[in-house]
């Protein structure tokens, strides 16, 4: 084969790849679903944005992987480019020609619109070629510029982006008198202004310039001075949980109070997958306990068989749970790796299954659930709204970081992350398999037990519909994206994968398939998750010799100062 | 010898003791309870145990794929059941419009063969899809890896497929002329049935002939025995996974559009439970054991149509058919923990020996 129709076929084949995408990211709906969001006003919609960004990212891959001048390679990011635009007009071609809305309910006149920005069909097709080459064009150049001018490119475009996703939140919390309001006005139209948005760019890529400058000057922070900026810094974090529902209002004390539940079942699973090595896809079964748990034991229905305080009935949850866990874990102990997996998954469905029948309906209420569970009351003031949940949620979930951090560095933990690198070296070394197997299932099984008890007096009632197998799945991803077996990661996660997808409406719908998207390309690009864990983090760049010196000084100084 | 092995019986063997007679005083209890009262009819006996014969057979088709994949690489491809509902989903399509036009019913044999197709290349596609995205690239990383990225892909697969073809439960269009009933030595069976019977039948003597006779059948063999020899040997192990994969991913394509025929109707959430059963079935077989993943579907499929009457209508239970896939799952986690080489699996490991 010649080098030069070799290069023709890998820019074929790239094209094609990112035309696909890019069909399928309109196809699925993403594209108008993010139509209704404007990064411009008048210039472009995320909808349009995200497609673009395919276009970039083909032009930037084919440079990345070709060798060659430099003109040689922004024109193959040119054609790659327009491949994929090429074929997004073919769509639109296509769907002028044959109604595809018998097949794909969303292949609607709507989409095309989109796409051609409402210039007709042909004339469409060529805007989008040529859109589709200038995206090329676009990441072919971000490619081959230097790290020092891509970075605050990448900086810019990020935050415009911000204001566009959080417009919402954003203006909410611009408005007021003075200063905030004209802001607000500066910044967004309908939704971000031209000139607003331009500005955030400018401001956000001068900043990170300053800040590399800096950087680049002061090579090393002493570690006394780095540790005190950490603390800084959790301080901030902190005051900004305290008061963000006071100032957010309702609706986000509602979306931190889901990720504080899930953040709890996160530790907990953390315990299980992060540290002890046994993944666990039945995890929802224990958030069931412990919200039916709670549920029969305050519940004013008839249903409920005690009628006791919610604060009574938590510490019950906590142990039943935490016994249940012990219970499953019993069976499981002798199965490893994907078997486990499986194992828990059906103990899982198992539950939601038993929970939901006729067969257990008069003890449970089958699935017309259980109902009538009163908010709980602190001296004598009912915690009705989120705003009060929020600050229960934040309590619960300070406590258990607490407890999973002492654990973690504990004999425990130490023998957990024996037991996930090799479990015969383990038991060989004196670690006590099954009492420390027992340990992790019942631990993390009451961290659930503790989120299920909250979610029950949220909601106010319990449904098995609450409990599917998704919830699993959400968890596990929030602690894979987070970063496996790290705590703040667990925090991290959830904030990304809960929080977010509950500020972006549109994305909502979309959830589980970015869940799905963001799984697989952490695995493949960054296994350690955004915020590792120092051990997961050495192991999975072993080959990288230099970062494992530097994470070693680093873990070394970190003890210097407590003794 | 009493007083040798006493002390070593640890609590938690104990405990497994006890759930293993709890399990079997419940069945047979159950069974007791059920045969006395005598509230079913011979012939309901039999319908379930066809039904369960059928179902069965689909069970065993997705779990082929299952098995064959984790004979070679020794991974549980989580996706599998949404690979059989791509093609199942596909198909639906196509047999919709062939119904619109009437050609389902004019040549019904023609057009079944197009819907089989058609199922069996789309399943095909997105199995070789999975494997290269989700799985080549990954193949020296840590075993926790690939799972999870199994279990992202068969998320993005559910929901990209929801989002392409809609979210309703869509009825497949019905064949006139399956309906009904054949009757064979006196015994009446659904055509639908035998349709899938026969399908499912030919299909895995086809795959049985394939692997134990062709050459590309015996190089799947080599590599699943050691894929480092295999490749000294001169086996391109890299194209033998890519067919396994393929083969698995026509075979849950087939059974796609046999669920489809025998269960009248698709979703996209339709691949998850028939993957966790048909996944009970490889391992109930022994996995990696292609004839055990046939056994196993059959005998997963016959327990599940007819444990609830057997064993739960015995016990008392209320509506015991909303507690068939507990039976399943019951099934799965028994299996995982006290056979986990499968019904079939000594003998294997005997044969190897």
């Amino acid at each position: 084969m010649q080098p030069g129709s070799n290069t023709i076929t890998t820019v074929v084949k790239k094209g094609a790849v990112f035309g696909v995408v890019a069909v399928f990211l309109a196809m699925v709906g993403i594209v108008e679903a993010l139509h209704q969001r404007l990064v411009i006003t008048g210039v472009i919609s995320l909808g349009q944005a995200i497609l673009l960004f395919t276009g970039l990212g083909a032009g930037f891959v084919m440079v990345r992987r070709t060798a060659g001048s430099r003109a040689v390679m922004i024109l193959q990011g040119t054609v790659v480019g327009a491949i994929t635009g090429a074929m997004l007009g073919g769509l639109v071609l296509l769907g002028q020609a044959v109604n595809l809305r018998n097949v794909f309910p969303n292949a609607s006149p709507a989409l095309y619109g989109i796409l051609t920005v409402e210039q007709g069909p042909s004339t469409g097709a060529i805007l989008l070629i040529i859109a589709g080459a200038l995206s090329g064009l676009a990441g072919a150049g971000i490619a081959l510029l230097p790290q020092s001018v891509r970075r605050p490119v990448f900086a810019g475009t990020a935050a415009a982006l911000v204001l566009s996703l959080f417009q919402e939140l954003l203006q909410l919390m611009l408005q007021g008198e003075g200063l905030p309001t004209r802001v607000r006005d500066f910044l967004y139209v309908e939704g971000p202004s031209q000139v607003g948005a331009l500005t955030v760019f400018a401001l956000v890529a001068l900043a990170n310039i300053l800040n590399s400058r800096r950087r680049a000057r002061v090579v090393q922070v002493p570690g006394a001075r780095r540790t005190g900026r950490a603390i800084t810094l959790v301080v901030l974090f902190i005051l900004l949980l305290l008061l963000s529902p006071i100032v957010g209002g309702s609706f986000v004390a509602q979306v931190l109070v889901v990720v504080g539940l899930y953040t709890l079942m996160g530790l907990g699973l953390n315990l299980e997958v992060g540290l002890a090595g046994l993944l666990d896809l039945g995890f929802v079964a224990f958030f069931a306990i412990g919200a039916y748990t709670v549920g029969l034991l305050i519940s004013e229905g008839p249903l409920g068989i005690a009628h006791w305080s919610f604060w009574a009935a938590v510490p019950v949850a906590v142990v039943f749970t935490l016994i249940a866990g012990v219970i499953f874990g019993l069976p499981i102990l002798g199965i490893r790796g994907d078997y486990l997996a499986i194992a828990t998954l059906g103990f899982g469905e198992i539950t939601r299954l038993l929970v939901a029948s006729d067969f257990l309906r008069s003890w449970l209420g089958g699935s017309q659930g259980m109902l009538e569970i009163p908010k709980p009351v602190i001296a004598g003031f009912e915690l009705s709204g989120p705003e009060h949940l929020f600050y229960l949620t934040l309590a619960s979930s300070a406590l258990v970081v607490y407890v999973a951090w002492r654990l973690q560095h504990s004999r425990l933990g130490r023998a957990w992350m024996a037991i996930r690198e090799d479990e015969d070296v383990a038991q060989a070394l004196g670690v006590n398999l099954v009492a420390v197997k027992l340990l992790a299932y019942g631990l993390g099984a009451a961290f659930a037990g503790v989120a299920g008890a909250i979610f029950a007096v949220m909601v106010g009632s319990v449904f098995p519909h609450s409990f599917q197998l998704l919830i699993s799945i959400n968890v596990l991803a929030l602690i894979i994206v987070g970063g496996i077996g790290s705590n703040p990661g667990v925090v991290v996660g959830a904030l990304a994968l809960v929080g977010l997808p509950e500020l972006l409406r549109e994305v909502g719908e979309f959830r589980f398939l970015v869940y799905g998207a963001v799984l697989v390309a952490m695995m493949l690009l960054r296994p350690e998750g955004l915020w590792p864990a120092a051990a997961i983090r050495r192991e999975l760049h072993e080959e990288e010799p230099e970062a494992v010196t530097r994470e070693a000084i680093e873990l070394a100084e970190a003890k210097e100062p407590n003794p | 010898m009493r007083r040798g092995w006493l002390p070593r019986l640890s609590f938690v063997d104990l405990f497994l003791w006890a759930f293993r007679i709890a399990v079997v005083v419940l069945v047979v209890w159950g069974t007791i309870g059920t045969l006395t009262k005598g509230a079913y009819t011979r012939e309901q006996w039999l319908d379930f145990v066809i039904f369960g014969l059928a179902q069965g057979g689909i069970y065993a088709l997705i779990a082929l794929g299952y098995t064959m994949v984790y004979g070679i690489l020794r991974m549980i491809n989580f996706a599998h059941g949404e690979v059989f509902m791509s093609g199942s989903f596909t198909a639906y399509h196509f047999a919709l419009a062939m119904g619109a036009s009437g050609f389902l019913n004019r040549q019904p044999l023609l057009a079944l063969l197009v819907i089989l197709i058609v199922s069996a290349v789309t399943s095909t596609a997105v199995a070789l899809l999975v494997e290269r995205v989700a799985y080549r690239p990954l193949r020296r990383a840590p075993r926790l890896v690939p799972l999870i990225t199994a279990i992202g892909a068969s998320f993005f697969l559910q929901y990209a497929f929801k989002g392409l073809y809609g979210s309703g439960i869509k009825a497949y269009p019905e064949f006139q002329v399956f309906r009904g009933e054949w009757v064979f030595a006196g015994i009446g069976i659904l055509r639908t049935q035998v349709i899938v019977l026969v399908t499912a039948a030919v299909m895995m003597f086809g795959l049985y002939q394939m692997v134990m006779r062709t050459k590309t059948g015996k190089a799947m063999r080599a590599v699943s025995e050691d894929k480092d020899a295999a490749a000294l040997m001169g086996i391109n192990v890299d194209r033998i996974i890519v067919v396994t994969f393929a083969i698995g991913g026509a075979m849950a394509g087939v059974a796609g559009v046999l669920y489809g025929l025998v269960f009248k109707q698709v979703h996209f959430f339709m691949g998850f439970v028939p993957g966790i059963k048909a996944f009970t079935a490889a391992v109930l077989g022994g996995i990696g054991n292609i004839p055990g993943a046939m056994v196993g579907g059959i005998f997963l499929g016959v327990v599940e149509s007819i444990g609830p009457a057997l064993f739960l209508d015995g016990l008392g239970i209320v509506a015991p058919y909303q507690l068939r896939d507990v039976i399943a799952f019951t099934m799965l986690v028994m299996v995982l923990v006290f056979r986990p080489s499968g019904i079939l699996g000594e003998r294997l490991a005997a044969k190897k020996a």
